[in-house]
């Protein structure tokens, strides 16, 4: 299926090789979203409190497992290069699909930008431990970012077992320091005292508030489906690894809350800027300690890893239809991958993670990762519309449709609700911004697009048209 | 008959790439110089501060021992710091006018293209 879709665009350019399997798409999904649990999500018990804290990991949780469930079905089927961006164009339509891109770039981009800044505050902070305080973070953010370029430059299968391995000890790490604590290593007990002292400090409104920071727990696990075209096998290994990875970030997160909420006043840990490694610090193991940092760092590069594999398949793929300039689409000779796309992307993660706060890039990342799961309820109703079960081969087909897009759609709307409340100005530069790029797009830039290869499956023509 | 788009420039692509990144910028930047990005987070400090006063039991005061903070005064503004979620209900209409006015238009324009699309895929204009 996917040969012929190549094909029928342009038969001789160079493709991106089929080499990943599920555990790849796991890593990929997981590696991406692991850093969810080392630094941010704390952030949403300092907006509603302890319980809120969890009540966010929870139904986040249920918004990414509806993405989750959704994604599946529609990658499994529309299965090429740039994911939700290739769905987008075949579903709804080319400015959808060059949204869909943007909130890609944007999305991963950004996300890249706050891993690189973590590293930074990260070796800051064990620097000053040391005595060392004041450490220059900046040739350690750049550093880390020019490395996992280089890395995706020279091939997707080598970035991407790295990422199977440092993703699966950053996920060992947490366990580890779980059953630890469980067994007593700690020399500060468990604490839960403040949900019965101090439940709501901000009543129900900070439950609500909370789900803002609450998605960092899973942002970016429907990455899995950018690699689409060099999966081997994309029925079988996108719902799998997609699937397999929610169920341990679910996981990871529950025992990261308990830990966390545990071991430190609600009120520290609403503020800290690395939350497990300072869980750790309270149990006063040296071993731990050393553990979750390296988990902590092992973490935020295997994010940043997948965000520039993620970022620059989005911006390749757009390139490649023409709807931002065709040079990028470039393949590399040698390594088969979008060297250009990446080459271009690395300056602009560094404009941000140099210059701006760590909680405006988040929040910058979270808004676009929020546009695209909005975009993700229709594009499913208008799929099951122009194709009903049983006019095109699923790879996969989720069940209780529609019950997850409701579910989804509703759960988006209260994070937006979610997201004003306090940052409602970046929510609103935001929309201006997808709203201006847009009518760009619509008035100049489509007239550059090639009509006819913007439909490229092997489907029958979509009911209603 | 297809429809033939026009080749672009080199300084057209450029020009085109040169707006995307003044967009993307401006969008996280300007918010940040003109001060109203972050949301507010106001320490309410209180007087003479004690572990007791700041609603920290005993197991609450080994952790910010563990966490180098010993002293109350140190961690006074941290625990007693709040957000303040008022809200104009006028700003949040308009916020919501401006997601749901966004994805209408994005998704009338696009079907506009989407038929231009099936047309020449599968209509008379097949290439």
């Amino acid at each position: 299926m996917d040969d012929i879709t190549s094909a029928a665009a342009e038969p001789d350019r160079l493709r991106l090789l089929r080499v990943l399997g599920p555990s790849h798409v796991w890593a990929l999904g997981v590696g991406i979203v692991l850093v969810g649990e080392y630094m941010g999500w704390n952030f949403s018990v300092g907006k509603g409190g302890m319980i809120a804290g969890l009540m966010a990991c929870w139904v986040a949780g249920l918004l990414y497992t509806c993405v989750a469930m959704i994604d599946s079905e529609v990658t499994s089927t529309v299965a090429a290069a740039g994911g939700q961006y290739a769905q987008a164009k075949h579903i709804v339509g080319p400015l959808m699909a060059f949204n869909v891109g943007l909130f890609l770039v944007m999305a991963y981009t950004m996300l890249e930008a706050a891993n690189a800044i973590t590293v930074g505050f990260l070796l800051d902070t064990v620097a000053g431990m040391q005595g060392q305080a004041g450490l220059n973070q900046q040739p350690f953010i750049v550093l880390a970012v020019m490395f996992l370029a280089w890395l995706n430059y020279r091939g997707v299968l080598a970035t991407l077992t790295f990422n199977l391995v440092i993703t699966a000890v950053a996920f060992l790490a947490i366990v580890a320091l779980f059953v630890s604590v469980q067994f007593g290593a700690s020399a500060v007990p468990l604490d839960f005292s403040a949900i019965t002292t101090d439940p709501l400090p901000y009543g129900w409104v900070g439950i609500v508030a909370s789900l803002h920071f609450g998605l960092w727990y899973y942002l970016g696990i429907e990455g899995t489906c950018q690699a689409a075209e060099e999966v081997r096998s994309p029925a079988r290994s996108l719902p799998y690894g997609t699937m397999a990875g929610i169920m341990t970030l679910l996981v990871a997160a529950t025992m990261t809350w308990y830990i966390c909420s545990g071991l430190m006043p609600w009120e520290y840990l609403g503020q800290a800027g690395t939350p497990l490694f300072d869980a750790a610090r309270v149990t006063g193991s040296t071993g731990l300690m050393i553990l979750l940092f390296v988990g902590t760092a092992f973490a935020t590069l295997a994010s940043a890893n997948g965000c520039i594999n993620d970022a620059s398949r989005a911006w390749f793929s757009m390139s490649r239809d023409r709807y931002l300039p065709s040079w990028f689409g470039a393949v590399h000779p040698v390594y088969r991958t979008p060297y250009r796309a990446i080459v271009f992307l690395v300056p602009i993660a560094l404009i941000f993670a140099l210059g701006a706060p760590l909680d405006q890039v988040v929040t910058f990342s979270i808004l676009s990762g929020l546009l695209g799961y909005t975009f993700m309820t229709f594009n499913m109703v208008m799929f099951r519309n122009k194709w009903p079960l049983g006019k095109i081969k699923r790879g996969y087909v989720h069940p209780f449709h529609p019950l997850p897009t409701i579910v989804l759609l509703i759960l988006c709307s209260t994070a937006y609700f979610a997201v004003f409340l306090g940052y409602g100005t970046q929510l609103s530069a935001m929309m201006c911004f997808y709203i201006i790029a847009s009518l760009w797009f619509h008035f100049r830039r489509y007239k550059f697009v090639r009509r006819g290869d913007q439909f490229t499956m092997p489907w029958p023509k979509p009911q209603g048209y | 008959m297809s429809y033939e788009p026009p080749k672009q420039s080199f300084a057209g692509q450029i020009f085109d790439v040169a707006t995307l990144l003044v967009l993307t910028i401006g969008a996280l930047y300007i918010p940040l110089y003109l001060g109203l990005a972050g949301a507010a987070k106001v320490p309410n400090p209180i007087a003479d501060p004690t572990w007791e006063s700041l609603g920290q039991n005993a197991t609450e005061q080994q952790q910010w021992a563990a966490l180098g903070i010993t002293d109350p005064a140190a961690a006074n503004d941290i625990i007693t710091a709040r957000f303040d979620y008022s809200f104009s209900w006028a700003s949040l209409i308009v916020m919501a006018l401006l997601v749901i006015g966004y994805f209408v238009m994005v998704v009338r324009l696009s079907d506009r293209e989407y038929r231009e699309v099936i047309d020449e895929r599968f209509g008379t204009k097949q290439r």
